[in-house]
């Protein structure tokens, strides 16, 4: 196997072996992307002169650290110290932030080398990376279909083998999503449970940061490091954080599985039965599967579009052209200044969705449209509440499809958002998931998405570790044509 | 002031709390640093900095809740008010509309000998904005420079329910309310710095109606004199409007010191839409009520405290009592003064005499003058022991407002010791007589008048040092 195929695991017992070093596998993992990424499109910025040194510098001396000289990438909306941030907006094109976002300084802290920034929809708005504003990334599966979104550069990454691990955001689905349409493994912790300092705020209440891996254990290695209180960030919680990592355990046996009949129904039939499939293998396992309701799921969607909308249409104001970012020069007074900025700055879905939360928002309608929105969230939350009085996780499909084609939604937004219907609701109740490979339809992944309680990832993850263990579907890669 | 027509006032009034940092980072807030030096990720709103509240911000609106007699909100949350200018980083003001931190107090105020309760709605935290600097002025600027070191400084907006009926009733709550804010040291409560502003609401009605008036909203209002002004100019506007037959329109004005007029900034159709909403990244606040008894005990002694303190225990008049307790300033100076002479009423007289003049003159106020307190009473002392007259120990006292010398160091300096020798007085006076025959017969013939020029004339020869009583008795001796 080649070095950049292998996982974080397998990479920190290589490099503690001394049968590799940092130079070699950033080497290979450079060299991998320079030799797929021109399909892909996977990374906006690669960082390859400083990565390189730091990772000769830590041959030379190591540092210690859990995944110490271990290449990762970030998706481009986390905050990266002299490092170009952009968002996949012209609005951040030349944006280079002077600190680093909470998560990426305790990657550094845990000994990682950022080896690059990756593409994403622009502001995390969006299911492709189609609203990328420079391009949008392939799915390695069939380069002519989206790797999701909005992390979809970063989980087109991790499938191509371009990068062993990726840290993405999560907003209504964004980490789960393309996980699941790449085939590999998508997190999102608890609202609270990692800092969203210095990630680029997209809806406050929604957002999470994520982990996209190869593997689940790759997954609970990581949430291990991030996970914690941030002074910083009033939002997240003072929870002891367990060591995810080696409290892993394949035993689920009388684990309680429900897996809610609206979601099987709104799933194409053969997305829906693979998912199925995956839940016999639980039964096999000792575990008791069954059916559940989650009566309000299709009203998240909706509400989505109107909280998540309405918190972006507040935190996009900041990007008004006077202190960084896209401006307008020719502009003739302030009012011209900002207008003109935000004009050229944004593209058209992020344009859409600010008009849409202004909207909702404005006198006479916040009550009609944003409190009831929150109304249909309160129903989104006990729905799951009333669940996990009798189940300690529920599984669905991570997505109602597999990967749709470039282009192919580009005038049916619906069908584009539709493809969250399953991953919003967890966002609007702050609950940790992962979507984790659970085989290919048509010769494209399908994702098995594991929900738990608040602050219950490590029920979580040894759910999807045990299902792992007892399959091969993280195995299987795509064939991008090269060697 | 109308018969027909009766005004009634509301005023907003910003008042910046006294912390050390802003309330959602840790830039500090200091008055009159270099541009753009106390910023940061967050108070510049760059992407991905999140507000992390100052709790001190919260227990000094606890504090001056308390002060105002209002009730503490047990659970309180912030919300953002947004609007695009490019002195507000972020594109929303973090504010509290619905569920802010103080409701219902109240102050009571003494307008024209009579006393009266203003209603305070509410009071609630939030940020203030940054400034910008223009080149020249706003219309004729070529650019602006934006200066953020007050962006996210701690505001505590107070919401008087329009309960004020006169531009002075209105002046006076406002000079309460900073009195407040002073004593129960939340606030530096200086208007010229800014750091309490004020806005006011009015409108008119018949006298008799219960129906308020249509009412507009004056802002720039930078000091107490203005606030007057403005209200007395916007009352007869109003009273004018509706006069003539014609319509008022509900809008924000802005005060023009100058001209003495105030003009129409926005009418409420071209008022912003600031699209409220819960500020999600600030969990909301739970506060315990055994933390708000906590600050009650921290809470000083309150102006109304101070002056009964000062009638009961100094037996000053109620006039004197409110006067001193304007300030603490001048409450810590009178009180001083008073443990080292307990004279009270002479303190006081000379408090609001010279003293006072003094202020006016130089427009200073008294924490800022050279003035001790200990020099007074010493200064008091040295008249009492006849070391210098009263006339002689008020060019002392302005020598010692201009140098912030000790009394004892003046008199020494100038040779201004009092003459009380009655054989050196003697011969003056001799002479004044001698120099002076008609007013003399004047004064044998009864005319107190004529006594009093005799002493001003022998004043005049020691240049203010004779002891008068010394030279009253020693005149009627000679004369009678």
């Amino acid at each position: 196997m080649e070095l950049y195929e292998l996982t974080l695991q397998q990479l920190i017992k290589e490099l503690e072996s001394k049968r590799t070093n940092a130079q070699a596998i950033m080497t290979a993992v450079m060299g991998r992307i320079n030799e797929v990424d021109g399909k892909v499109q996977a990374f906006l910025t690669l960082n390859q002169t400083a990565a390189m040194e730091k990772a000769a510098e830590f041959d030379r001396q190591p540092w210690p650290g859990v995944i110490a000289g271990i290449p990762f990438a970030v998706k481009d909306n986390y905050c990266t110290r002299g490092v170009k941030t952009t968002c996949a907006s012209k609005m951040l094109e030349d944006f280079i932030p002077p600190y680093d976002a909470a998560v990426v300084e305790k990657l550094h802290g845990a000994g990682g080398i950022l080896a690059g920034k990756l593409n994403m929809d622009e502001f995390a708005m969006g299911c492709s990376t189609e609203t990328s504003a420079f391009f949008p990334s392939h799915n390695p599966w069939d380069l002519e279909r989206v790797p999701g979104g909005s992390s979809g550069g970063a989980a087109a990454a991790v499938a191509a083998d371009e990068i062993p691990l990726a840290l993405v955001s999560d907003t209504g689905g964004s980490a789960r999503q393309p996980a699941s349409y790449c085939g590999v493994v998508g997190l999102k912790p608890t609202y609270g449970r990692v800092s969203r300092r210095g990630i680029v705020a997209y809806a406050s209440s929604l957002d999470q940061a994520g982990i996209i891996s190869k593997d689940v254990a790759d997954a609970a290695l990581v949430l291990g490091i991030i996970a914690g209180h941030d002074p910083r960030d009033s939002t997240s919680e003072k929870k002891e954080v367990p060591d995810y990592s080696t409290v892993l355990t394949t035993d689920i046996k009388g684990l309680k599985i429900g897996y809610p009949r609206e979601y099987f129904q709104q799933a194409e039939g053969n997305v829906g039965t693979a998912v199925k499939k995956a839940l016999l293998e639980f039964e096999k396992m000792g575990a008791i599967v069954e059916e559940v309701s989650l009566p309000h799921s299709e009203y998240a969607l909706p509400a989505y579009y109107i909280i998540g909308p309405a918190e972006a249409s507040s935190n996009m104001g900041r990007f008004d052209g006077i202190r960084y970012g896209q401006r307008d020069n020719s502009a003739e007074n302030v009012a011209e200044l900002i207008s003109g900025s935000r004009q050229r700055g944004f593209g058209p879905e992020v344009k859409r969705r600010i008009i849409l939360g202004t909207y909702v928002l404005s006198s006479g309608k916040y009550e009609k449209y944003y409190l009831q929105a929150l109304k249909v969230r309160r129903l989104i939350r006990d729905d799951f509440t009333g669940v996990f009085n009798d189940y300690d996780v529920i599984i669905a499909p991570t997505t109602p499809n597999t990967a749709f084609k470039i282009g192919e939604n580009a005038s049916d937004l619906i069908t584009s958002y539709r493809s969250d219907i399953f991953t919003v609701p967890v966002n609007m109740a702050g609950l940790p998931a992962i979507s984790v490979p659970c085989g290919l339809v048509g010769g494209l992944p399908v994702g098995m998405q594991i929900i738990a309680k608040p602050f219950a990832e490590t029920t979580l993850l040894n759910t999807a570790y045990a299902f792992e263990q007892a399959t091969d579907h993280h195995q299987l890669k795509p064939d991008l044509g090269v060697r | 002031m109308s018969k027909e027509f009766e005004t009634v006032i509301g005023l907003e009034v910003h008042a910046e709390l006294k912390t050390d940092t802003k309330i959602f980072c840790g830039c500090k807030t200091a008055f009159g640093a270099e541009p753009n030096t106390q910023i940061c990720p967050l108070c510049s709103g760059f992407p991905g900095a999140l507000p992390v509240l100052n709790k001190k911000v919260v227990e000094l609106s606890i504090k001056t809740g308390l002060a105002l007699n209002a009730e503490i909100a047990a659970h309180c949350q912030f919300d953002r008010k947004n609007y695009f200018y490019p002195d507000l980083p972020s594109a929303y003001q973090v504010s509290q509309l619905f569920l802010p931190i103080c409701l219902n107090g109240y102050l009571d105020i003494e307008a024209e000998g009579e006393k009266k309760r203003i209603r305070i709605n509410r009071a609630h935290m939030e940020e203030d904005a940054g400034k910008l600097i223009h080149e020249g002025t706003i219309t004729t600027t070529s650019f602006s420079l934006v200066d953020l070191n007050r962006a996210g400084v701690p505001l505590l907006e107070i919401v008087s329910e329009p309960d004020m009926r006169s531009a002075q009733e209105a002046r006076i709550y406002l000079e309460k309310l900073r009195s407040i804010l002073l004593f129960a040291q939340v606030s530096d409560a200086r208007m010229e710095e800014g750091s309490i502003r004020c806005d006011a609401n009015v409108s008119v009605r018949r006298r008799g109606e219960e129906k308020l008036g249509v009412r507009t909203e004056i802002k720039n209002l930078n000091s107490f004199k203005a606030l007057e002004r403005a209200i007395e100019y916007e009352a007869r506007r109003h009273r004018e409007v509706i006069e003539d037959g014609g319509t008022l329109i509900q809008e924000t004005r802005t005060w023009d010191d100058e001209k003495g007029i105030t003009r129409s900034m926005r009418s409420k159709e071209e008022a912003e839409d600031y699209r409220y909403f819960p500020d999600l990244d600030i969990p909301p606040i739970y506060i315990d009520p055994a933390w708000v008894e906590e600050i009650k005990k921290t809470l000083p002694e309150m102006p109304e405290q101070a002056q009964q303190r000062l009638r009961d225990d100094y037996d000053l008049p109620e006039y004197d009592a409110a006067i001193i307790t304007a300030t603490p300033y001048s409450l810590q100076f009178f009180d001083r003064c008073v443990a080292l002479y307990p004279e009270a009423k002479t303190v006081s007289n000379w408090m609001m005499g010279e003293l006072s003049r003094l202020l006016n003159q130089h427009n200073m106020e008294i924490q800022q003058c050279l003035i001790a307190p200990d020099m007074l009473a010493d200064l008091l002392k040295l008249i009492d022991d006849g070391t210098i007259s009263g006339k002689m120990a008020k060019n002392v006292f302005e020598e010692m407002f201009a140098s912030g010398n000790s009394p004892a160091r003046i008199i020494k300096e100038q040779g201004m010791v009092q003459i009380t020798d009655e054989d050196v007085l003697g011969e003056i006076i001799a002479g004044v007589i001698q120099n002076n025959p008609g007013v003399v017969d004047d004064y044998k013939s009864g005319k107190e008048k004529a006594r009093g020029f005799l002493v001003g004339q022998v004043m005049k020869a020691t240049k203010g040092q004779a002891n008068p009583a010394a030279v009253q008795k020693i005149l009627k001796d000679l004369l009678n």
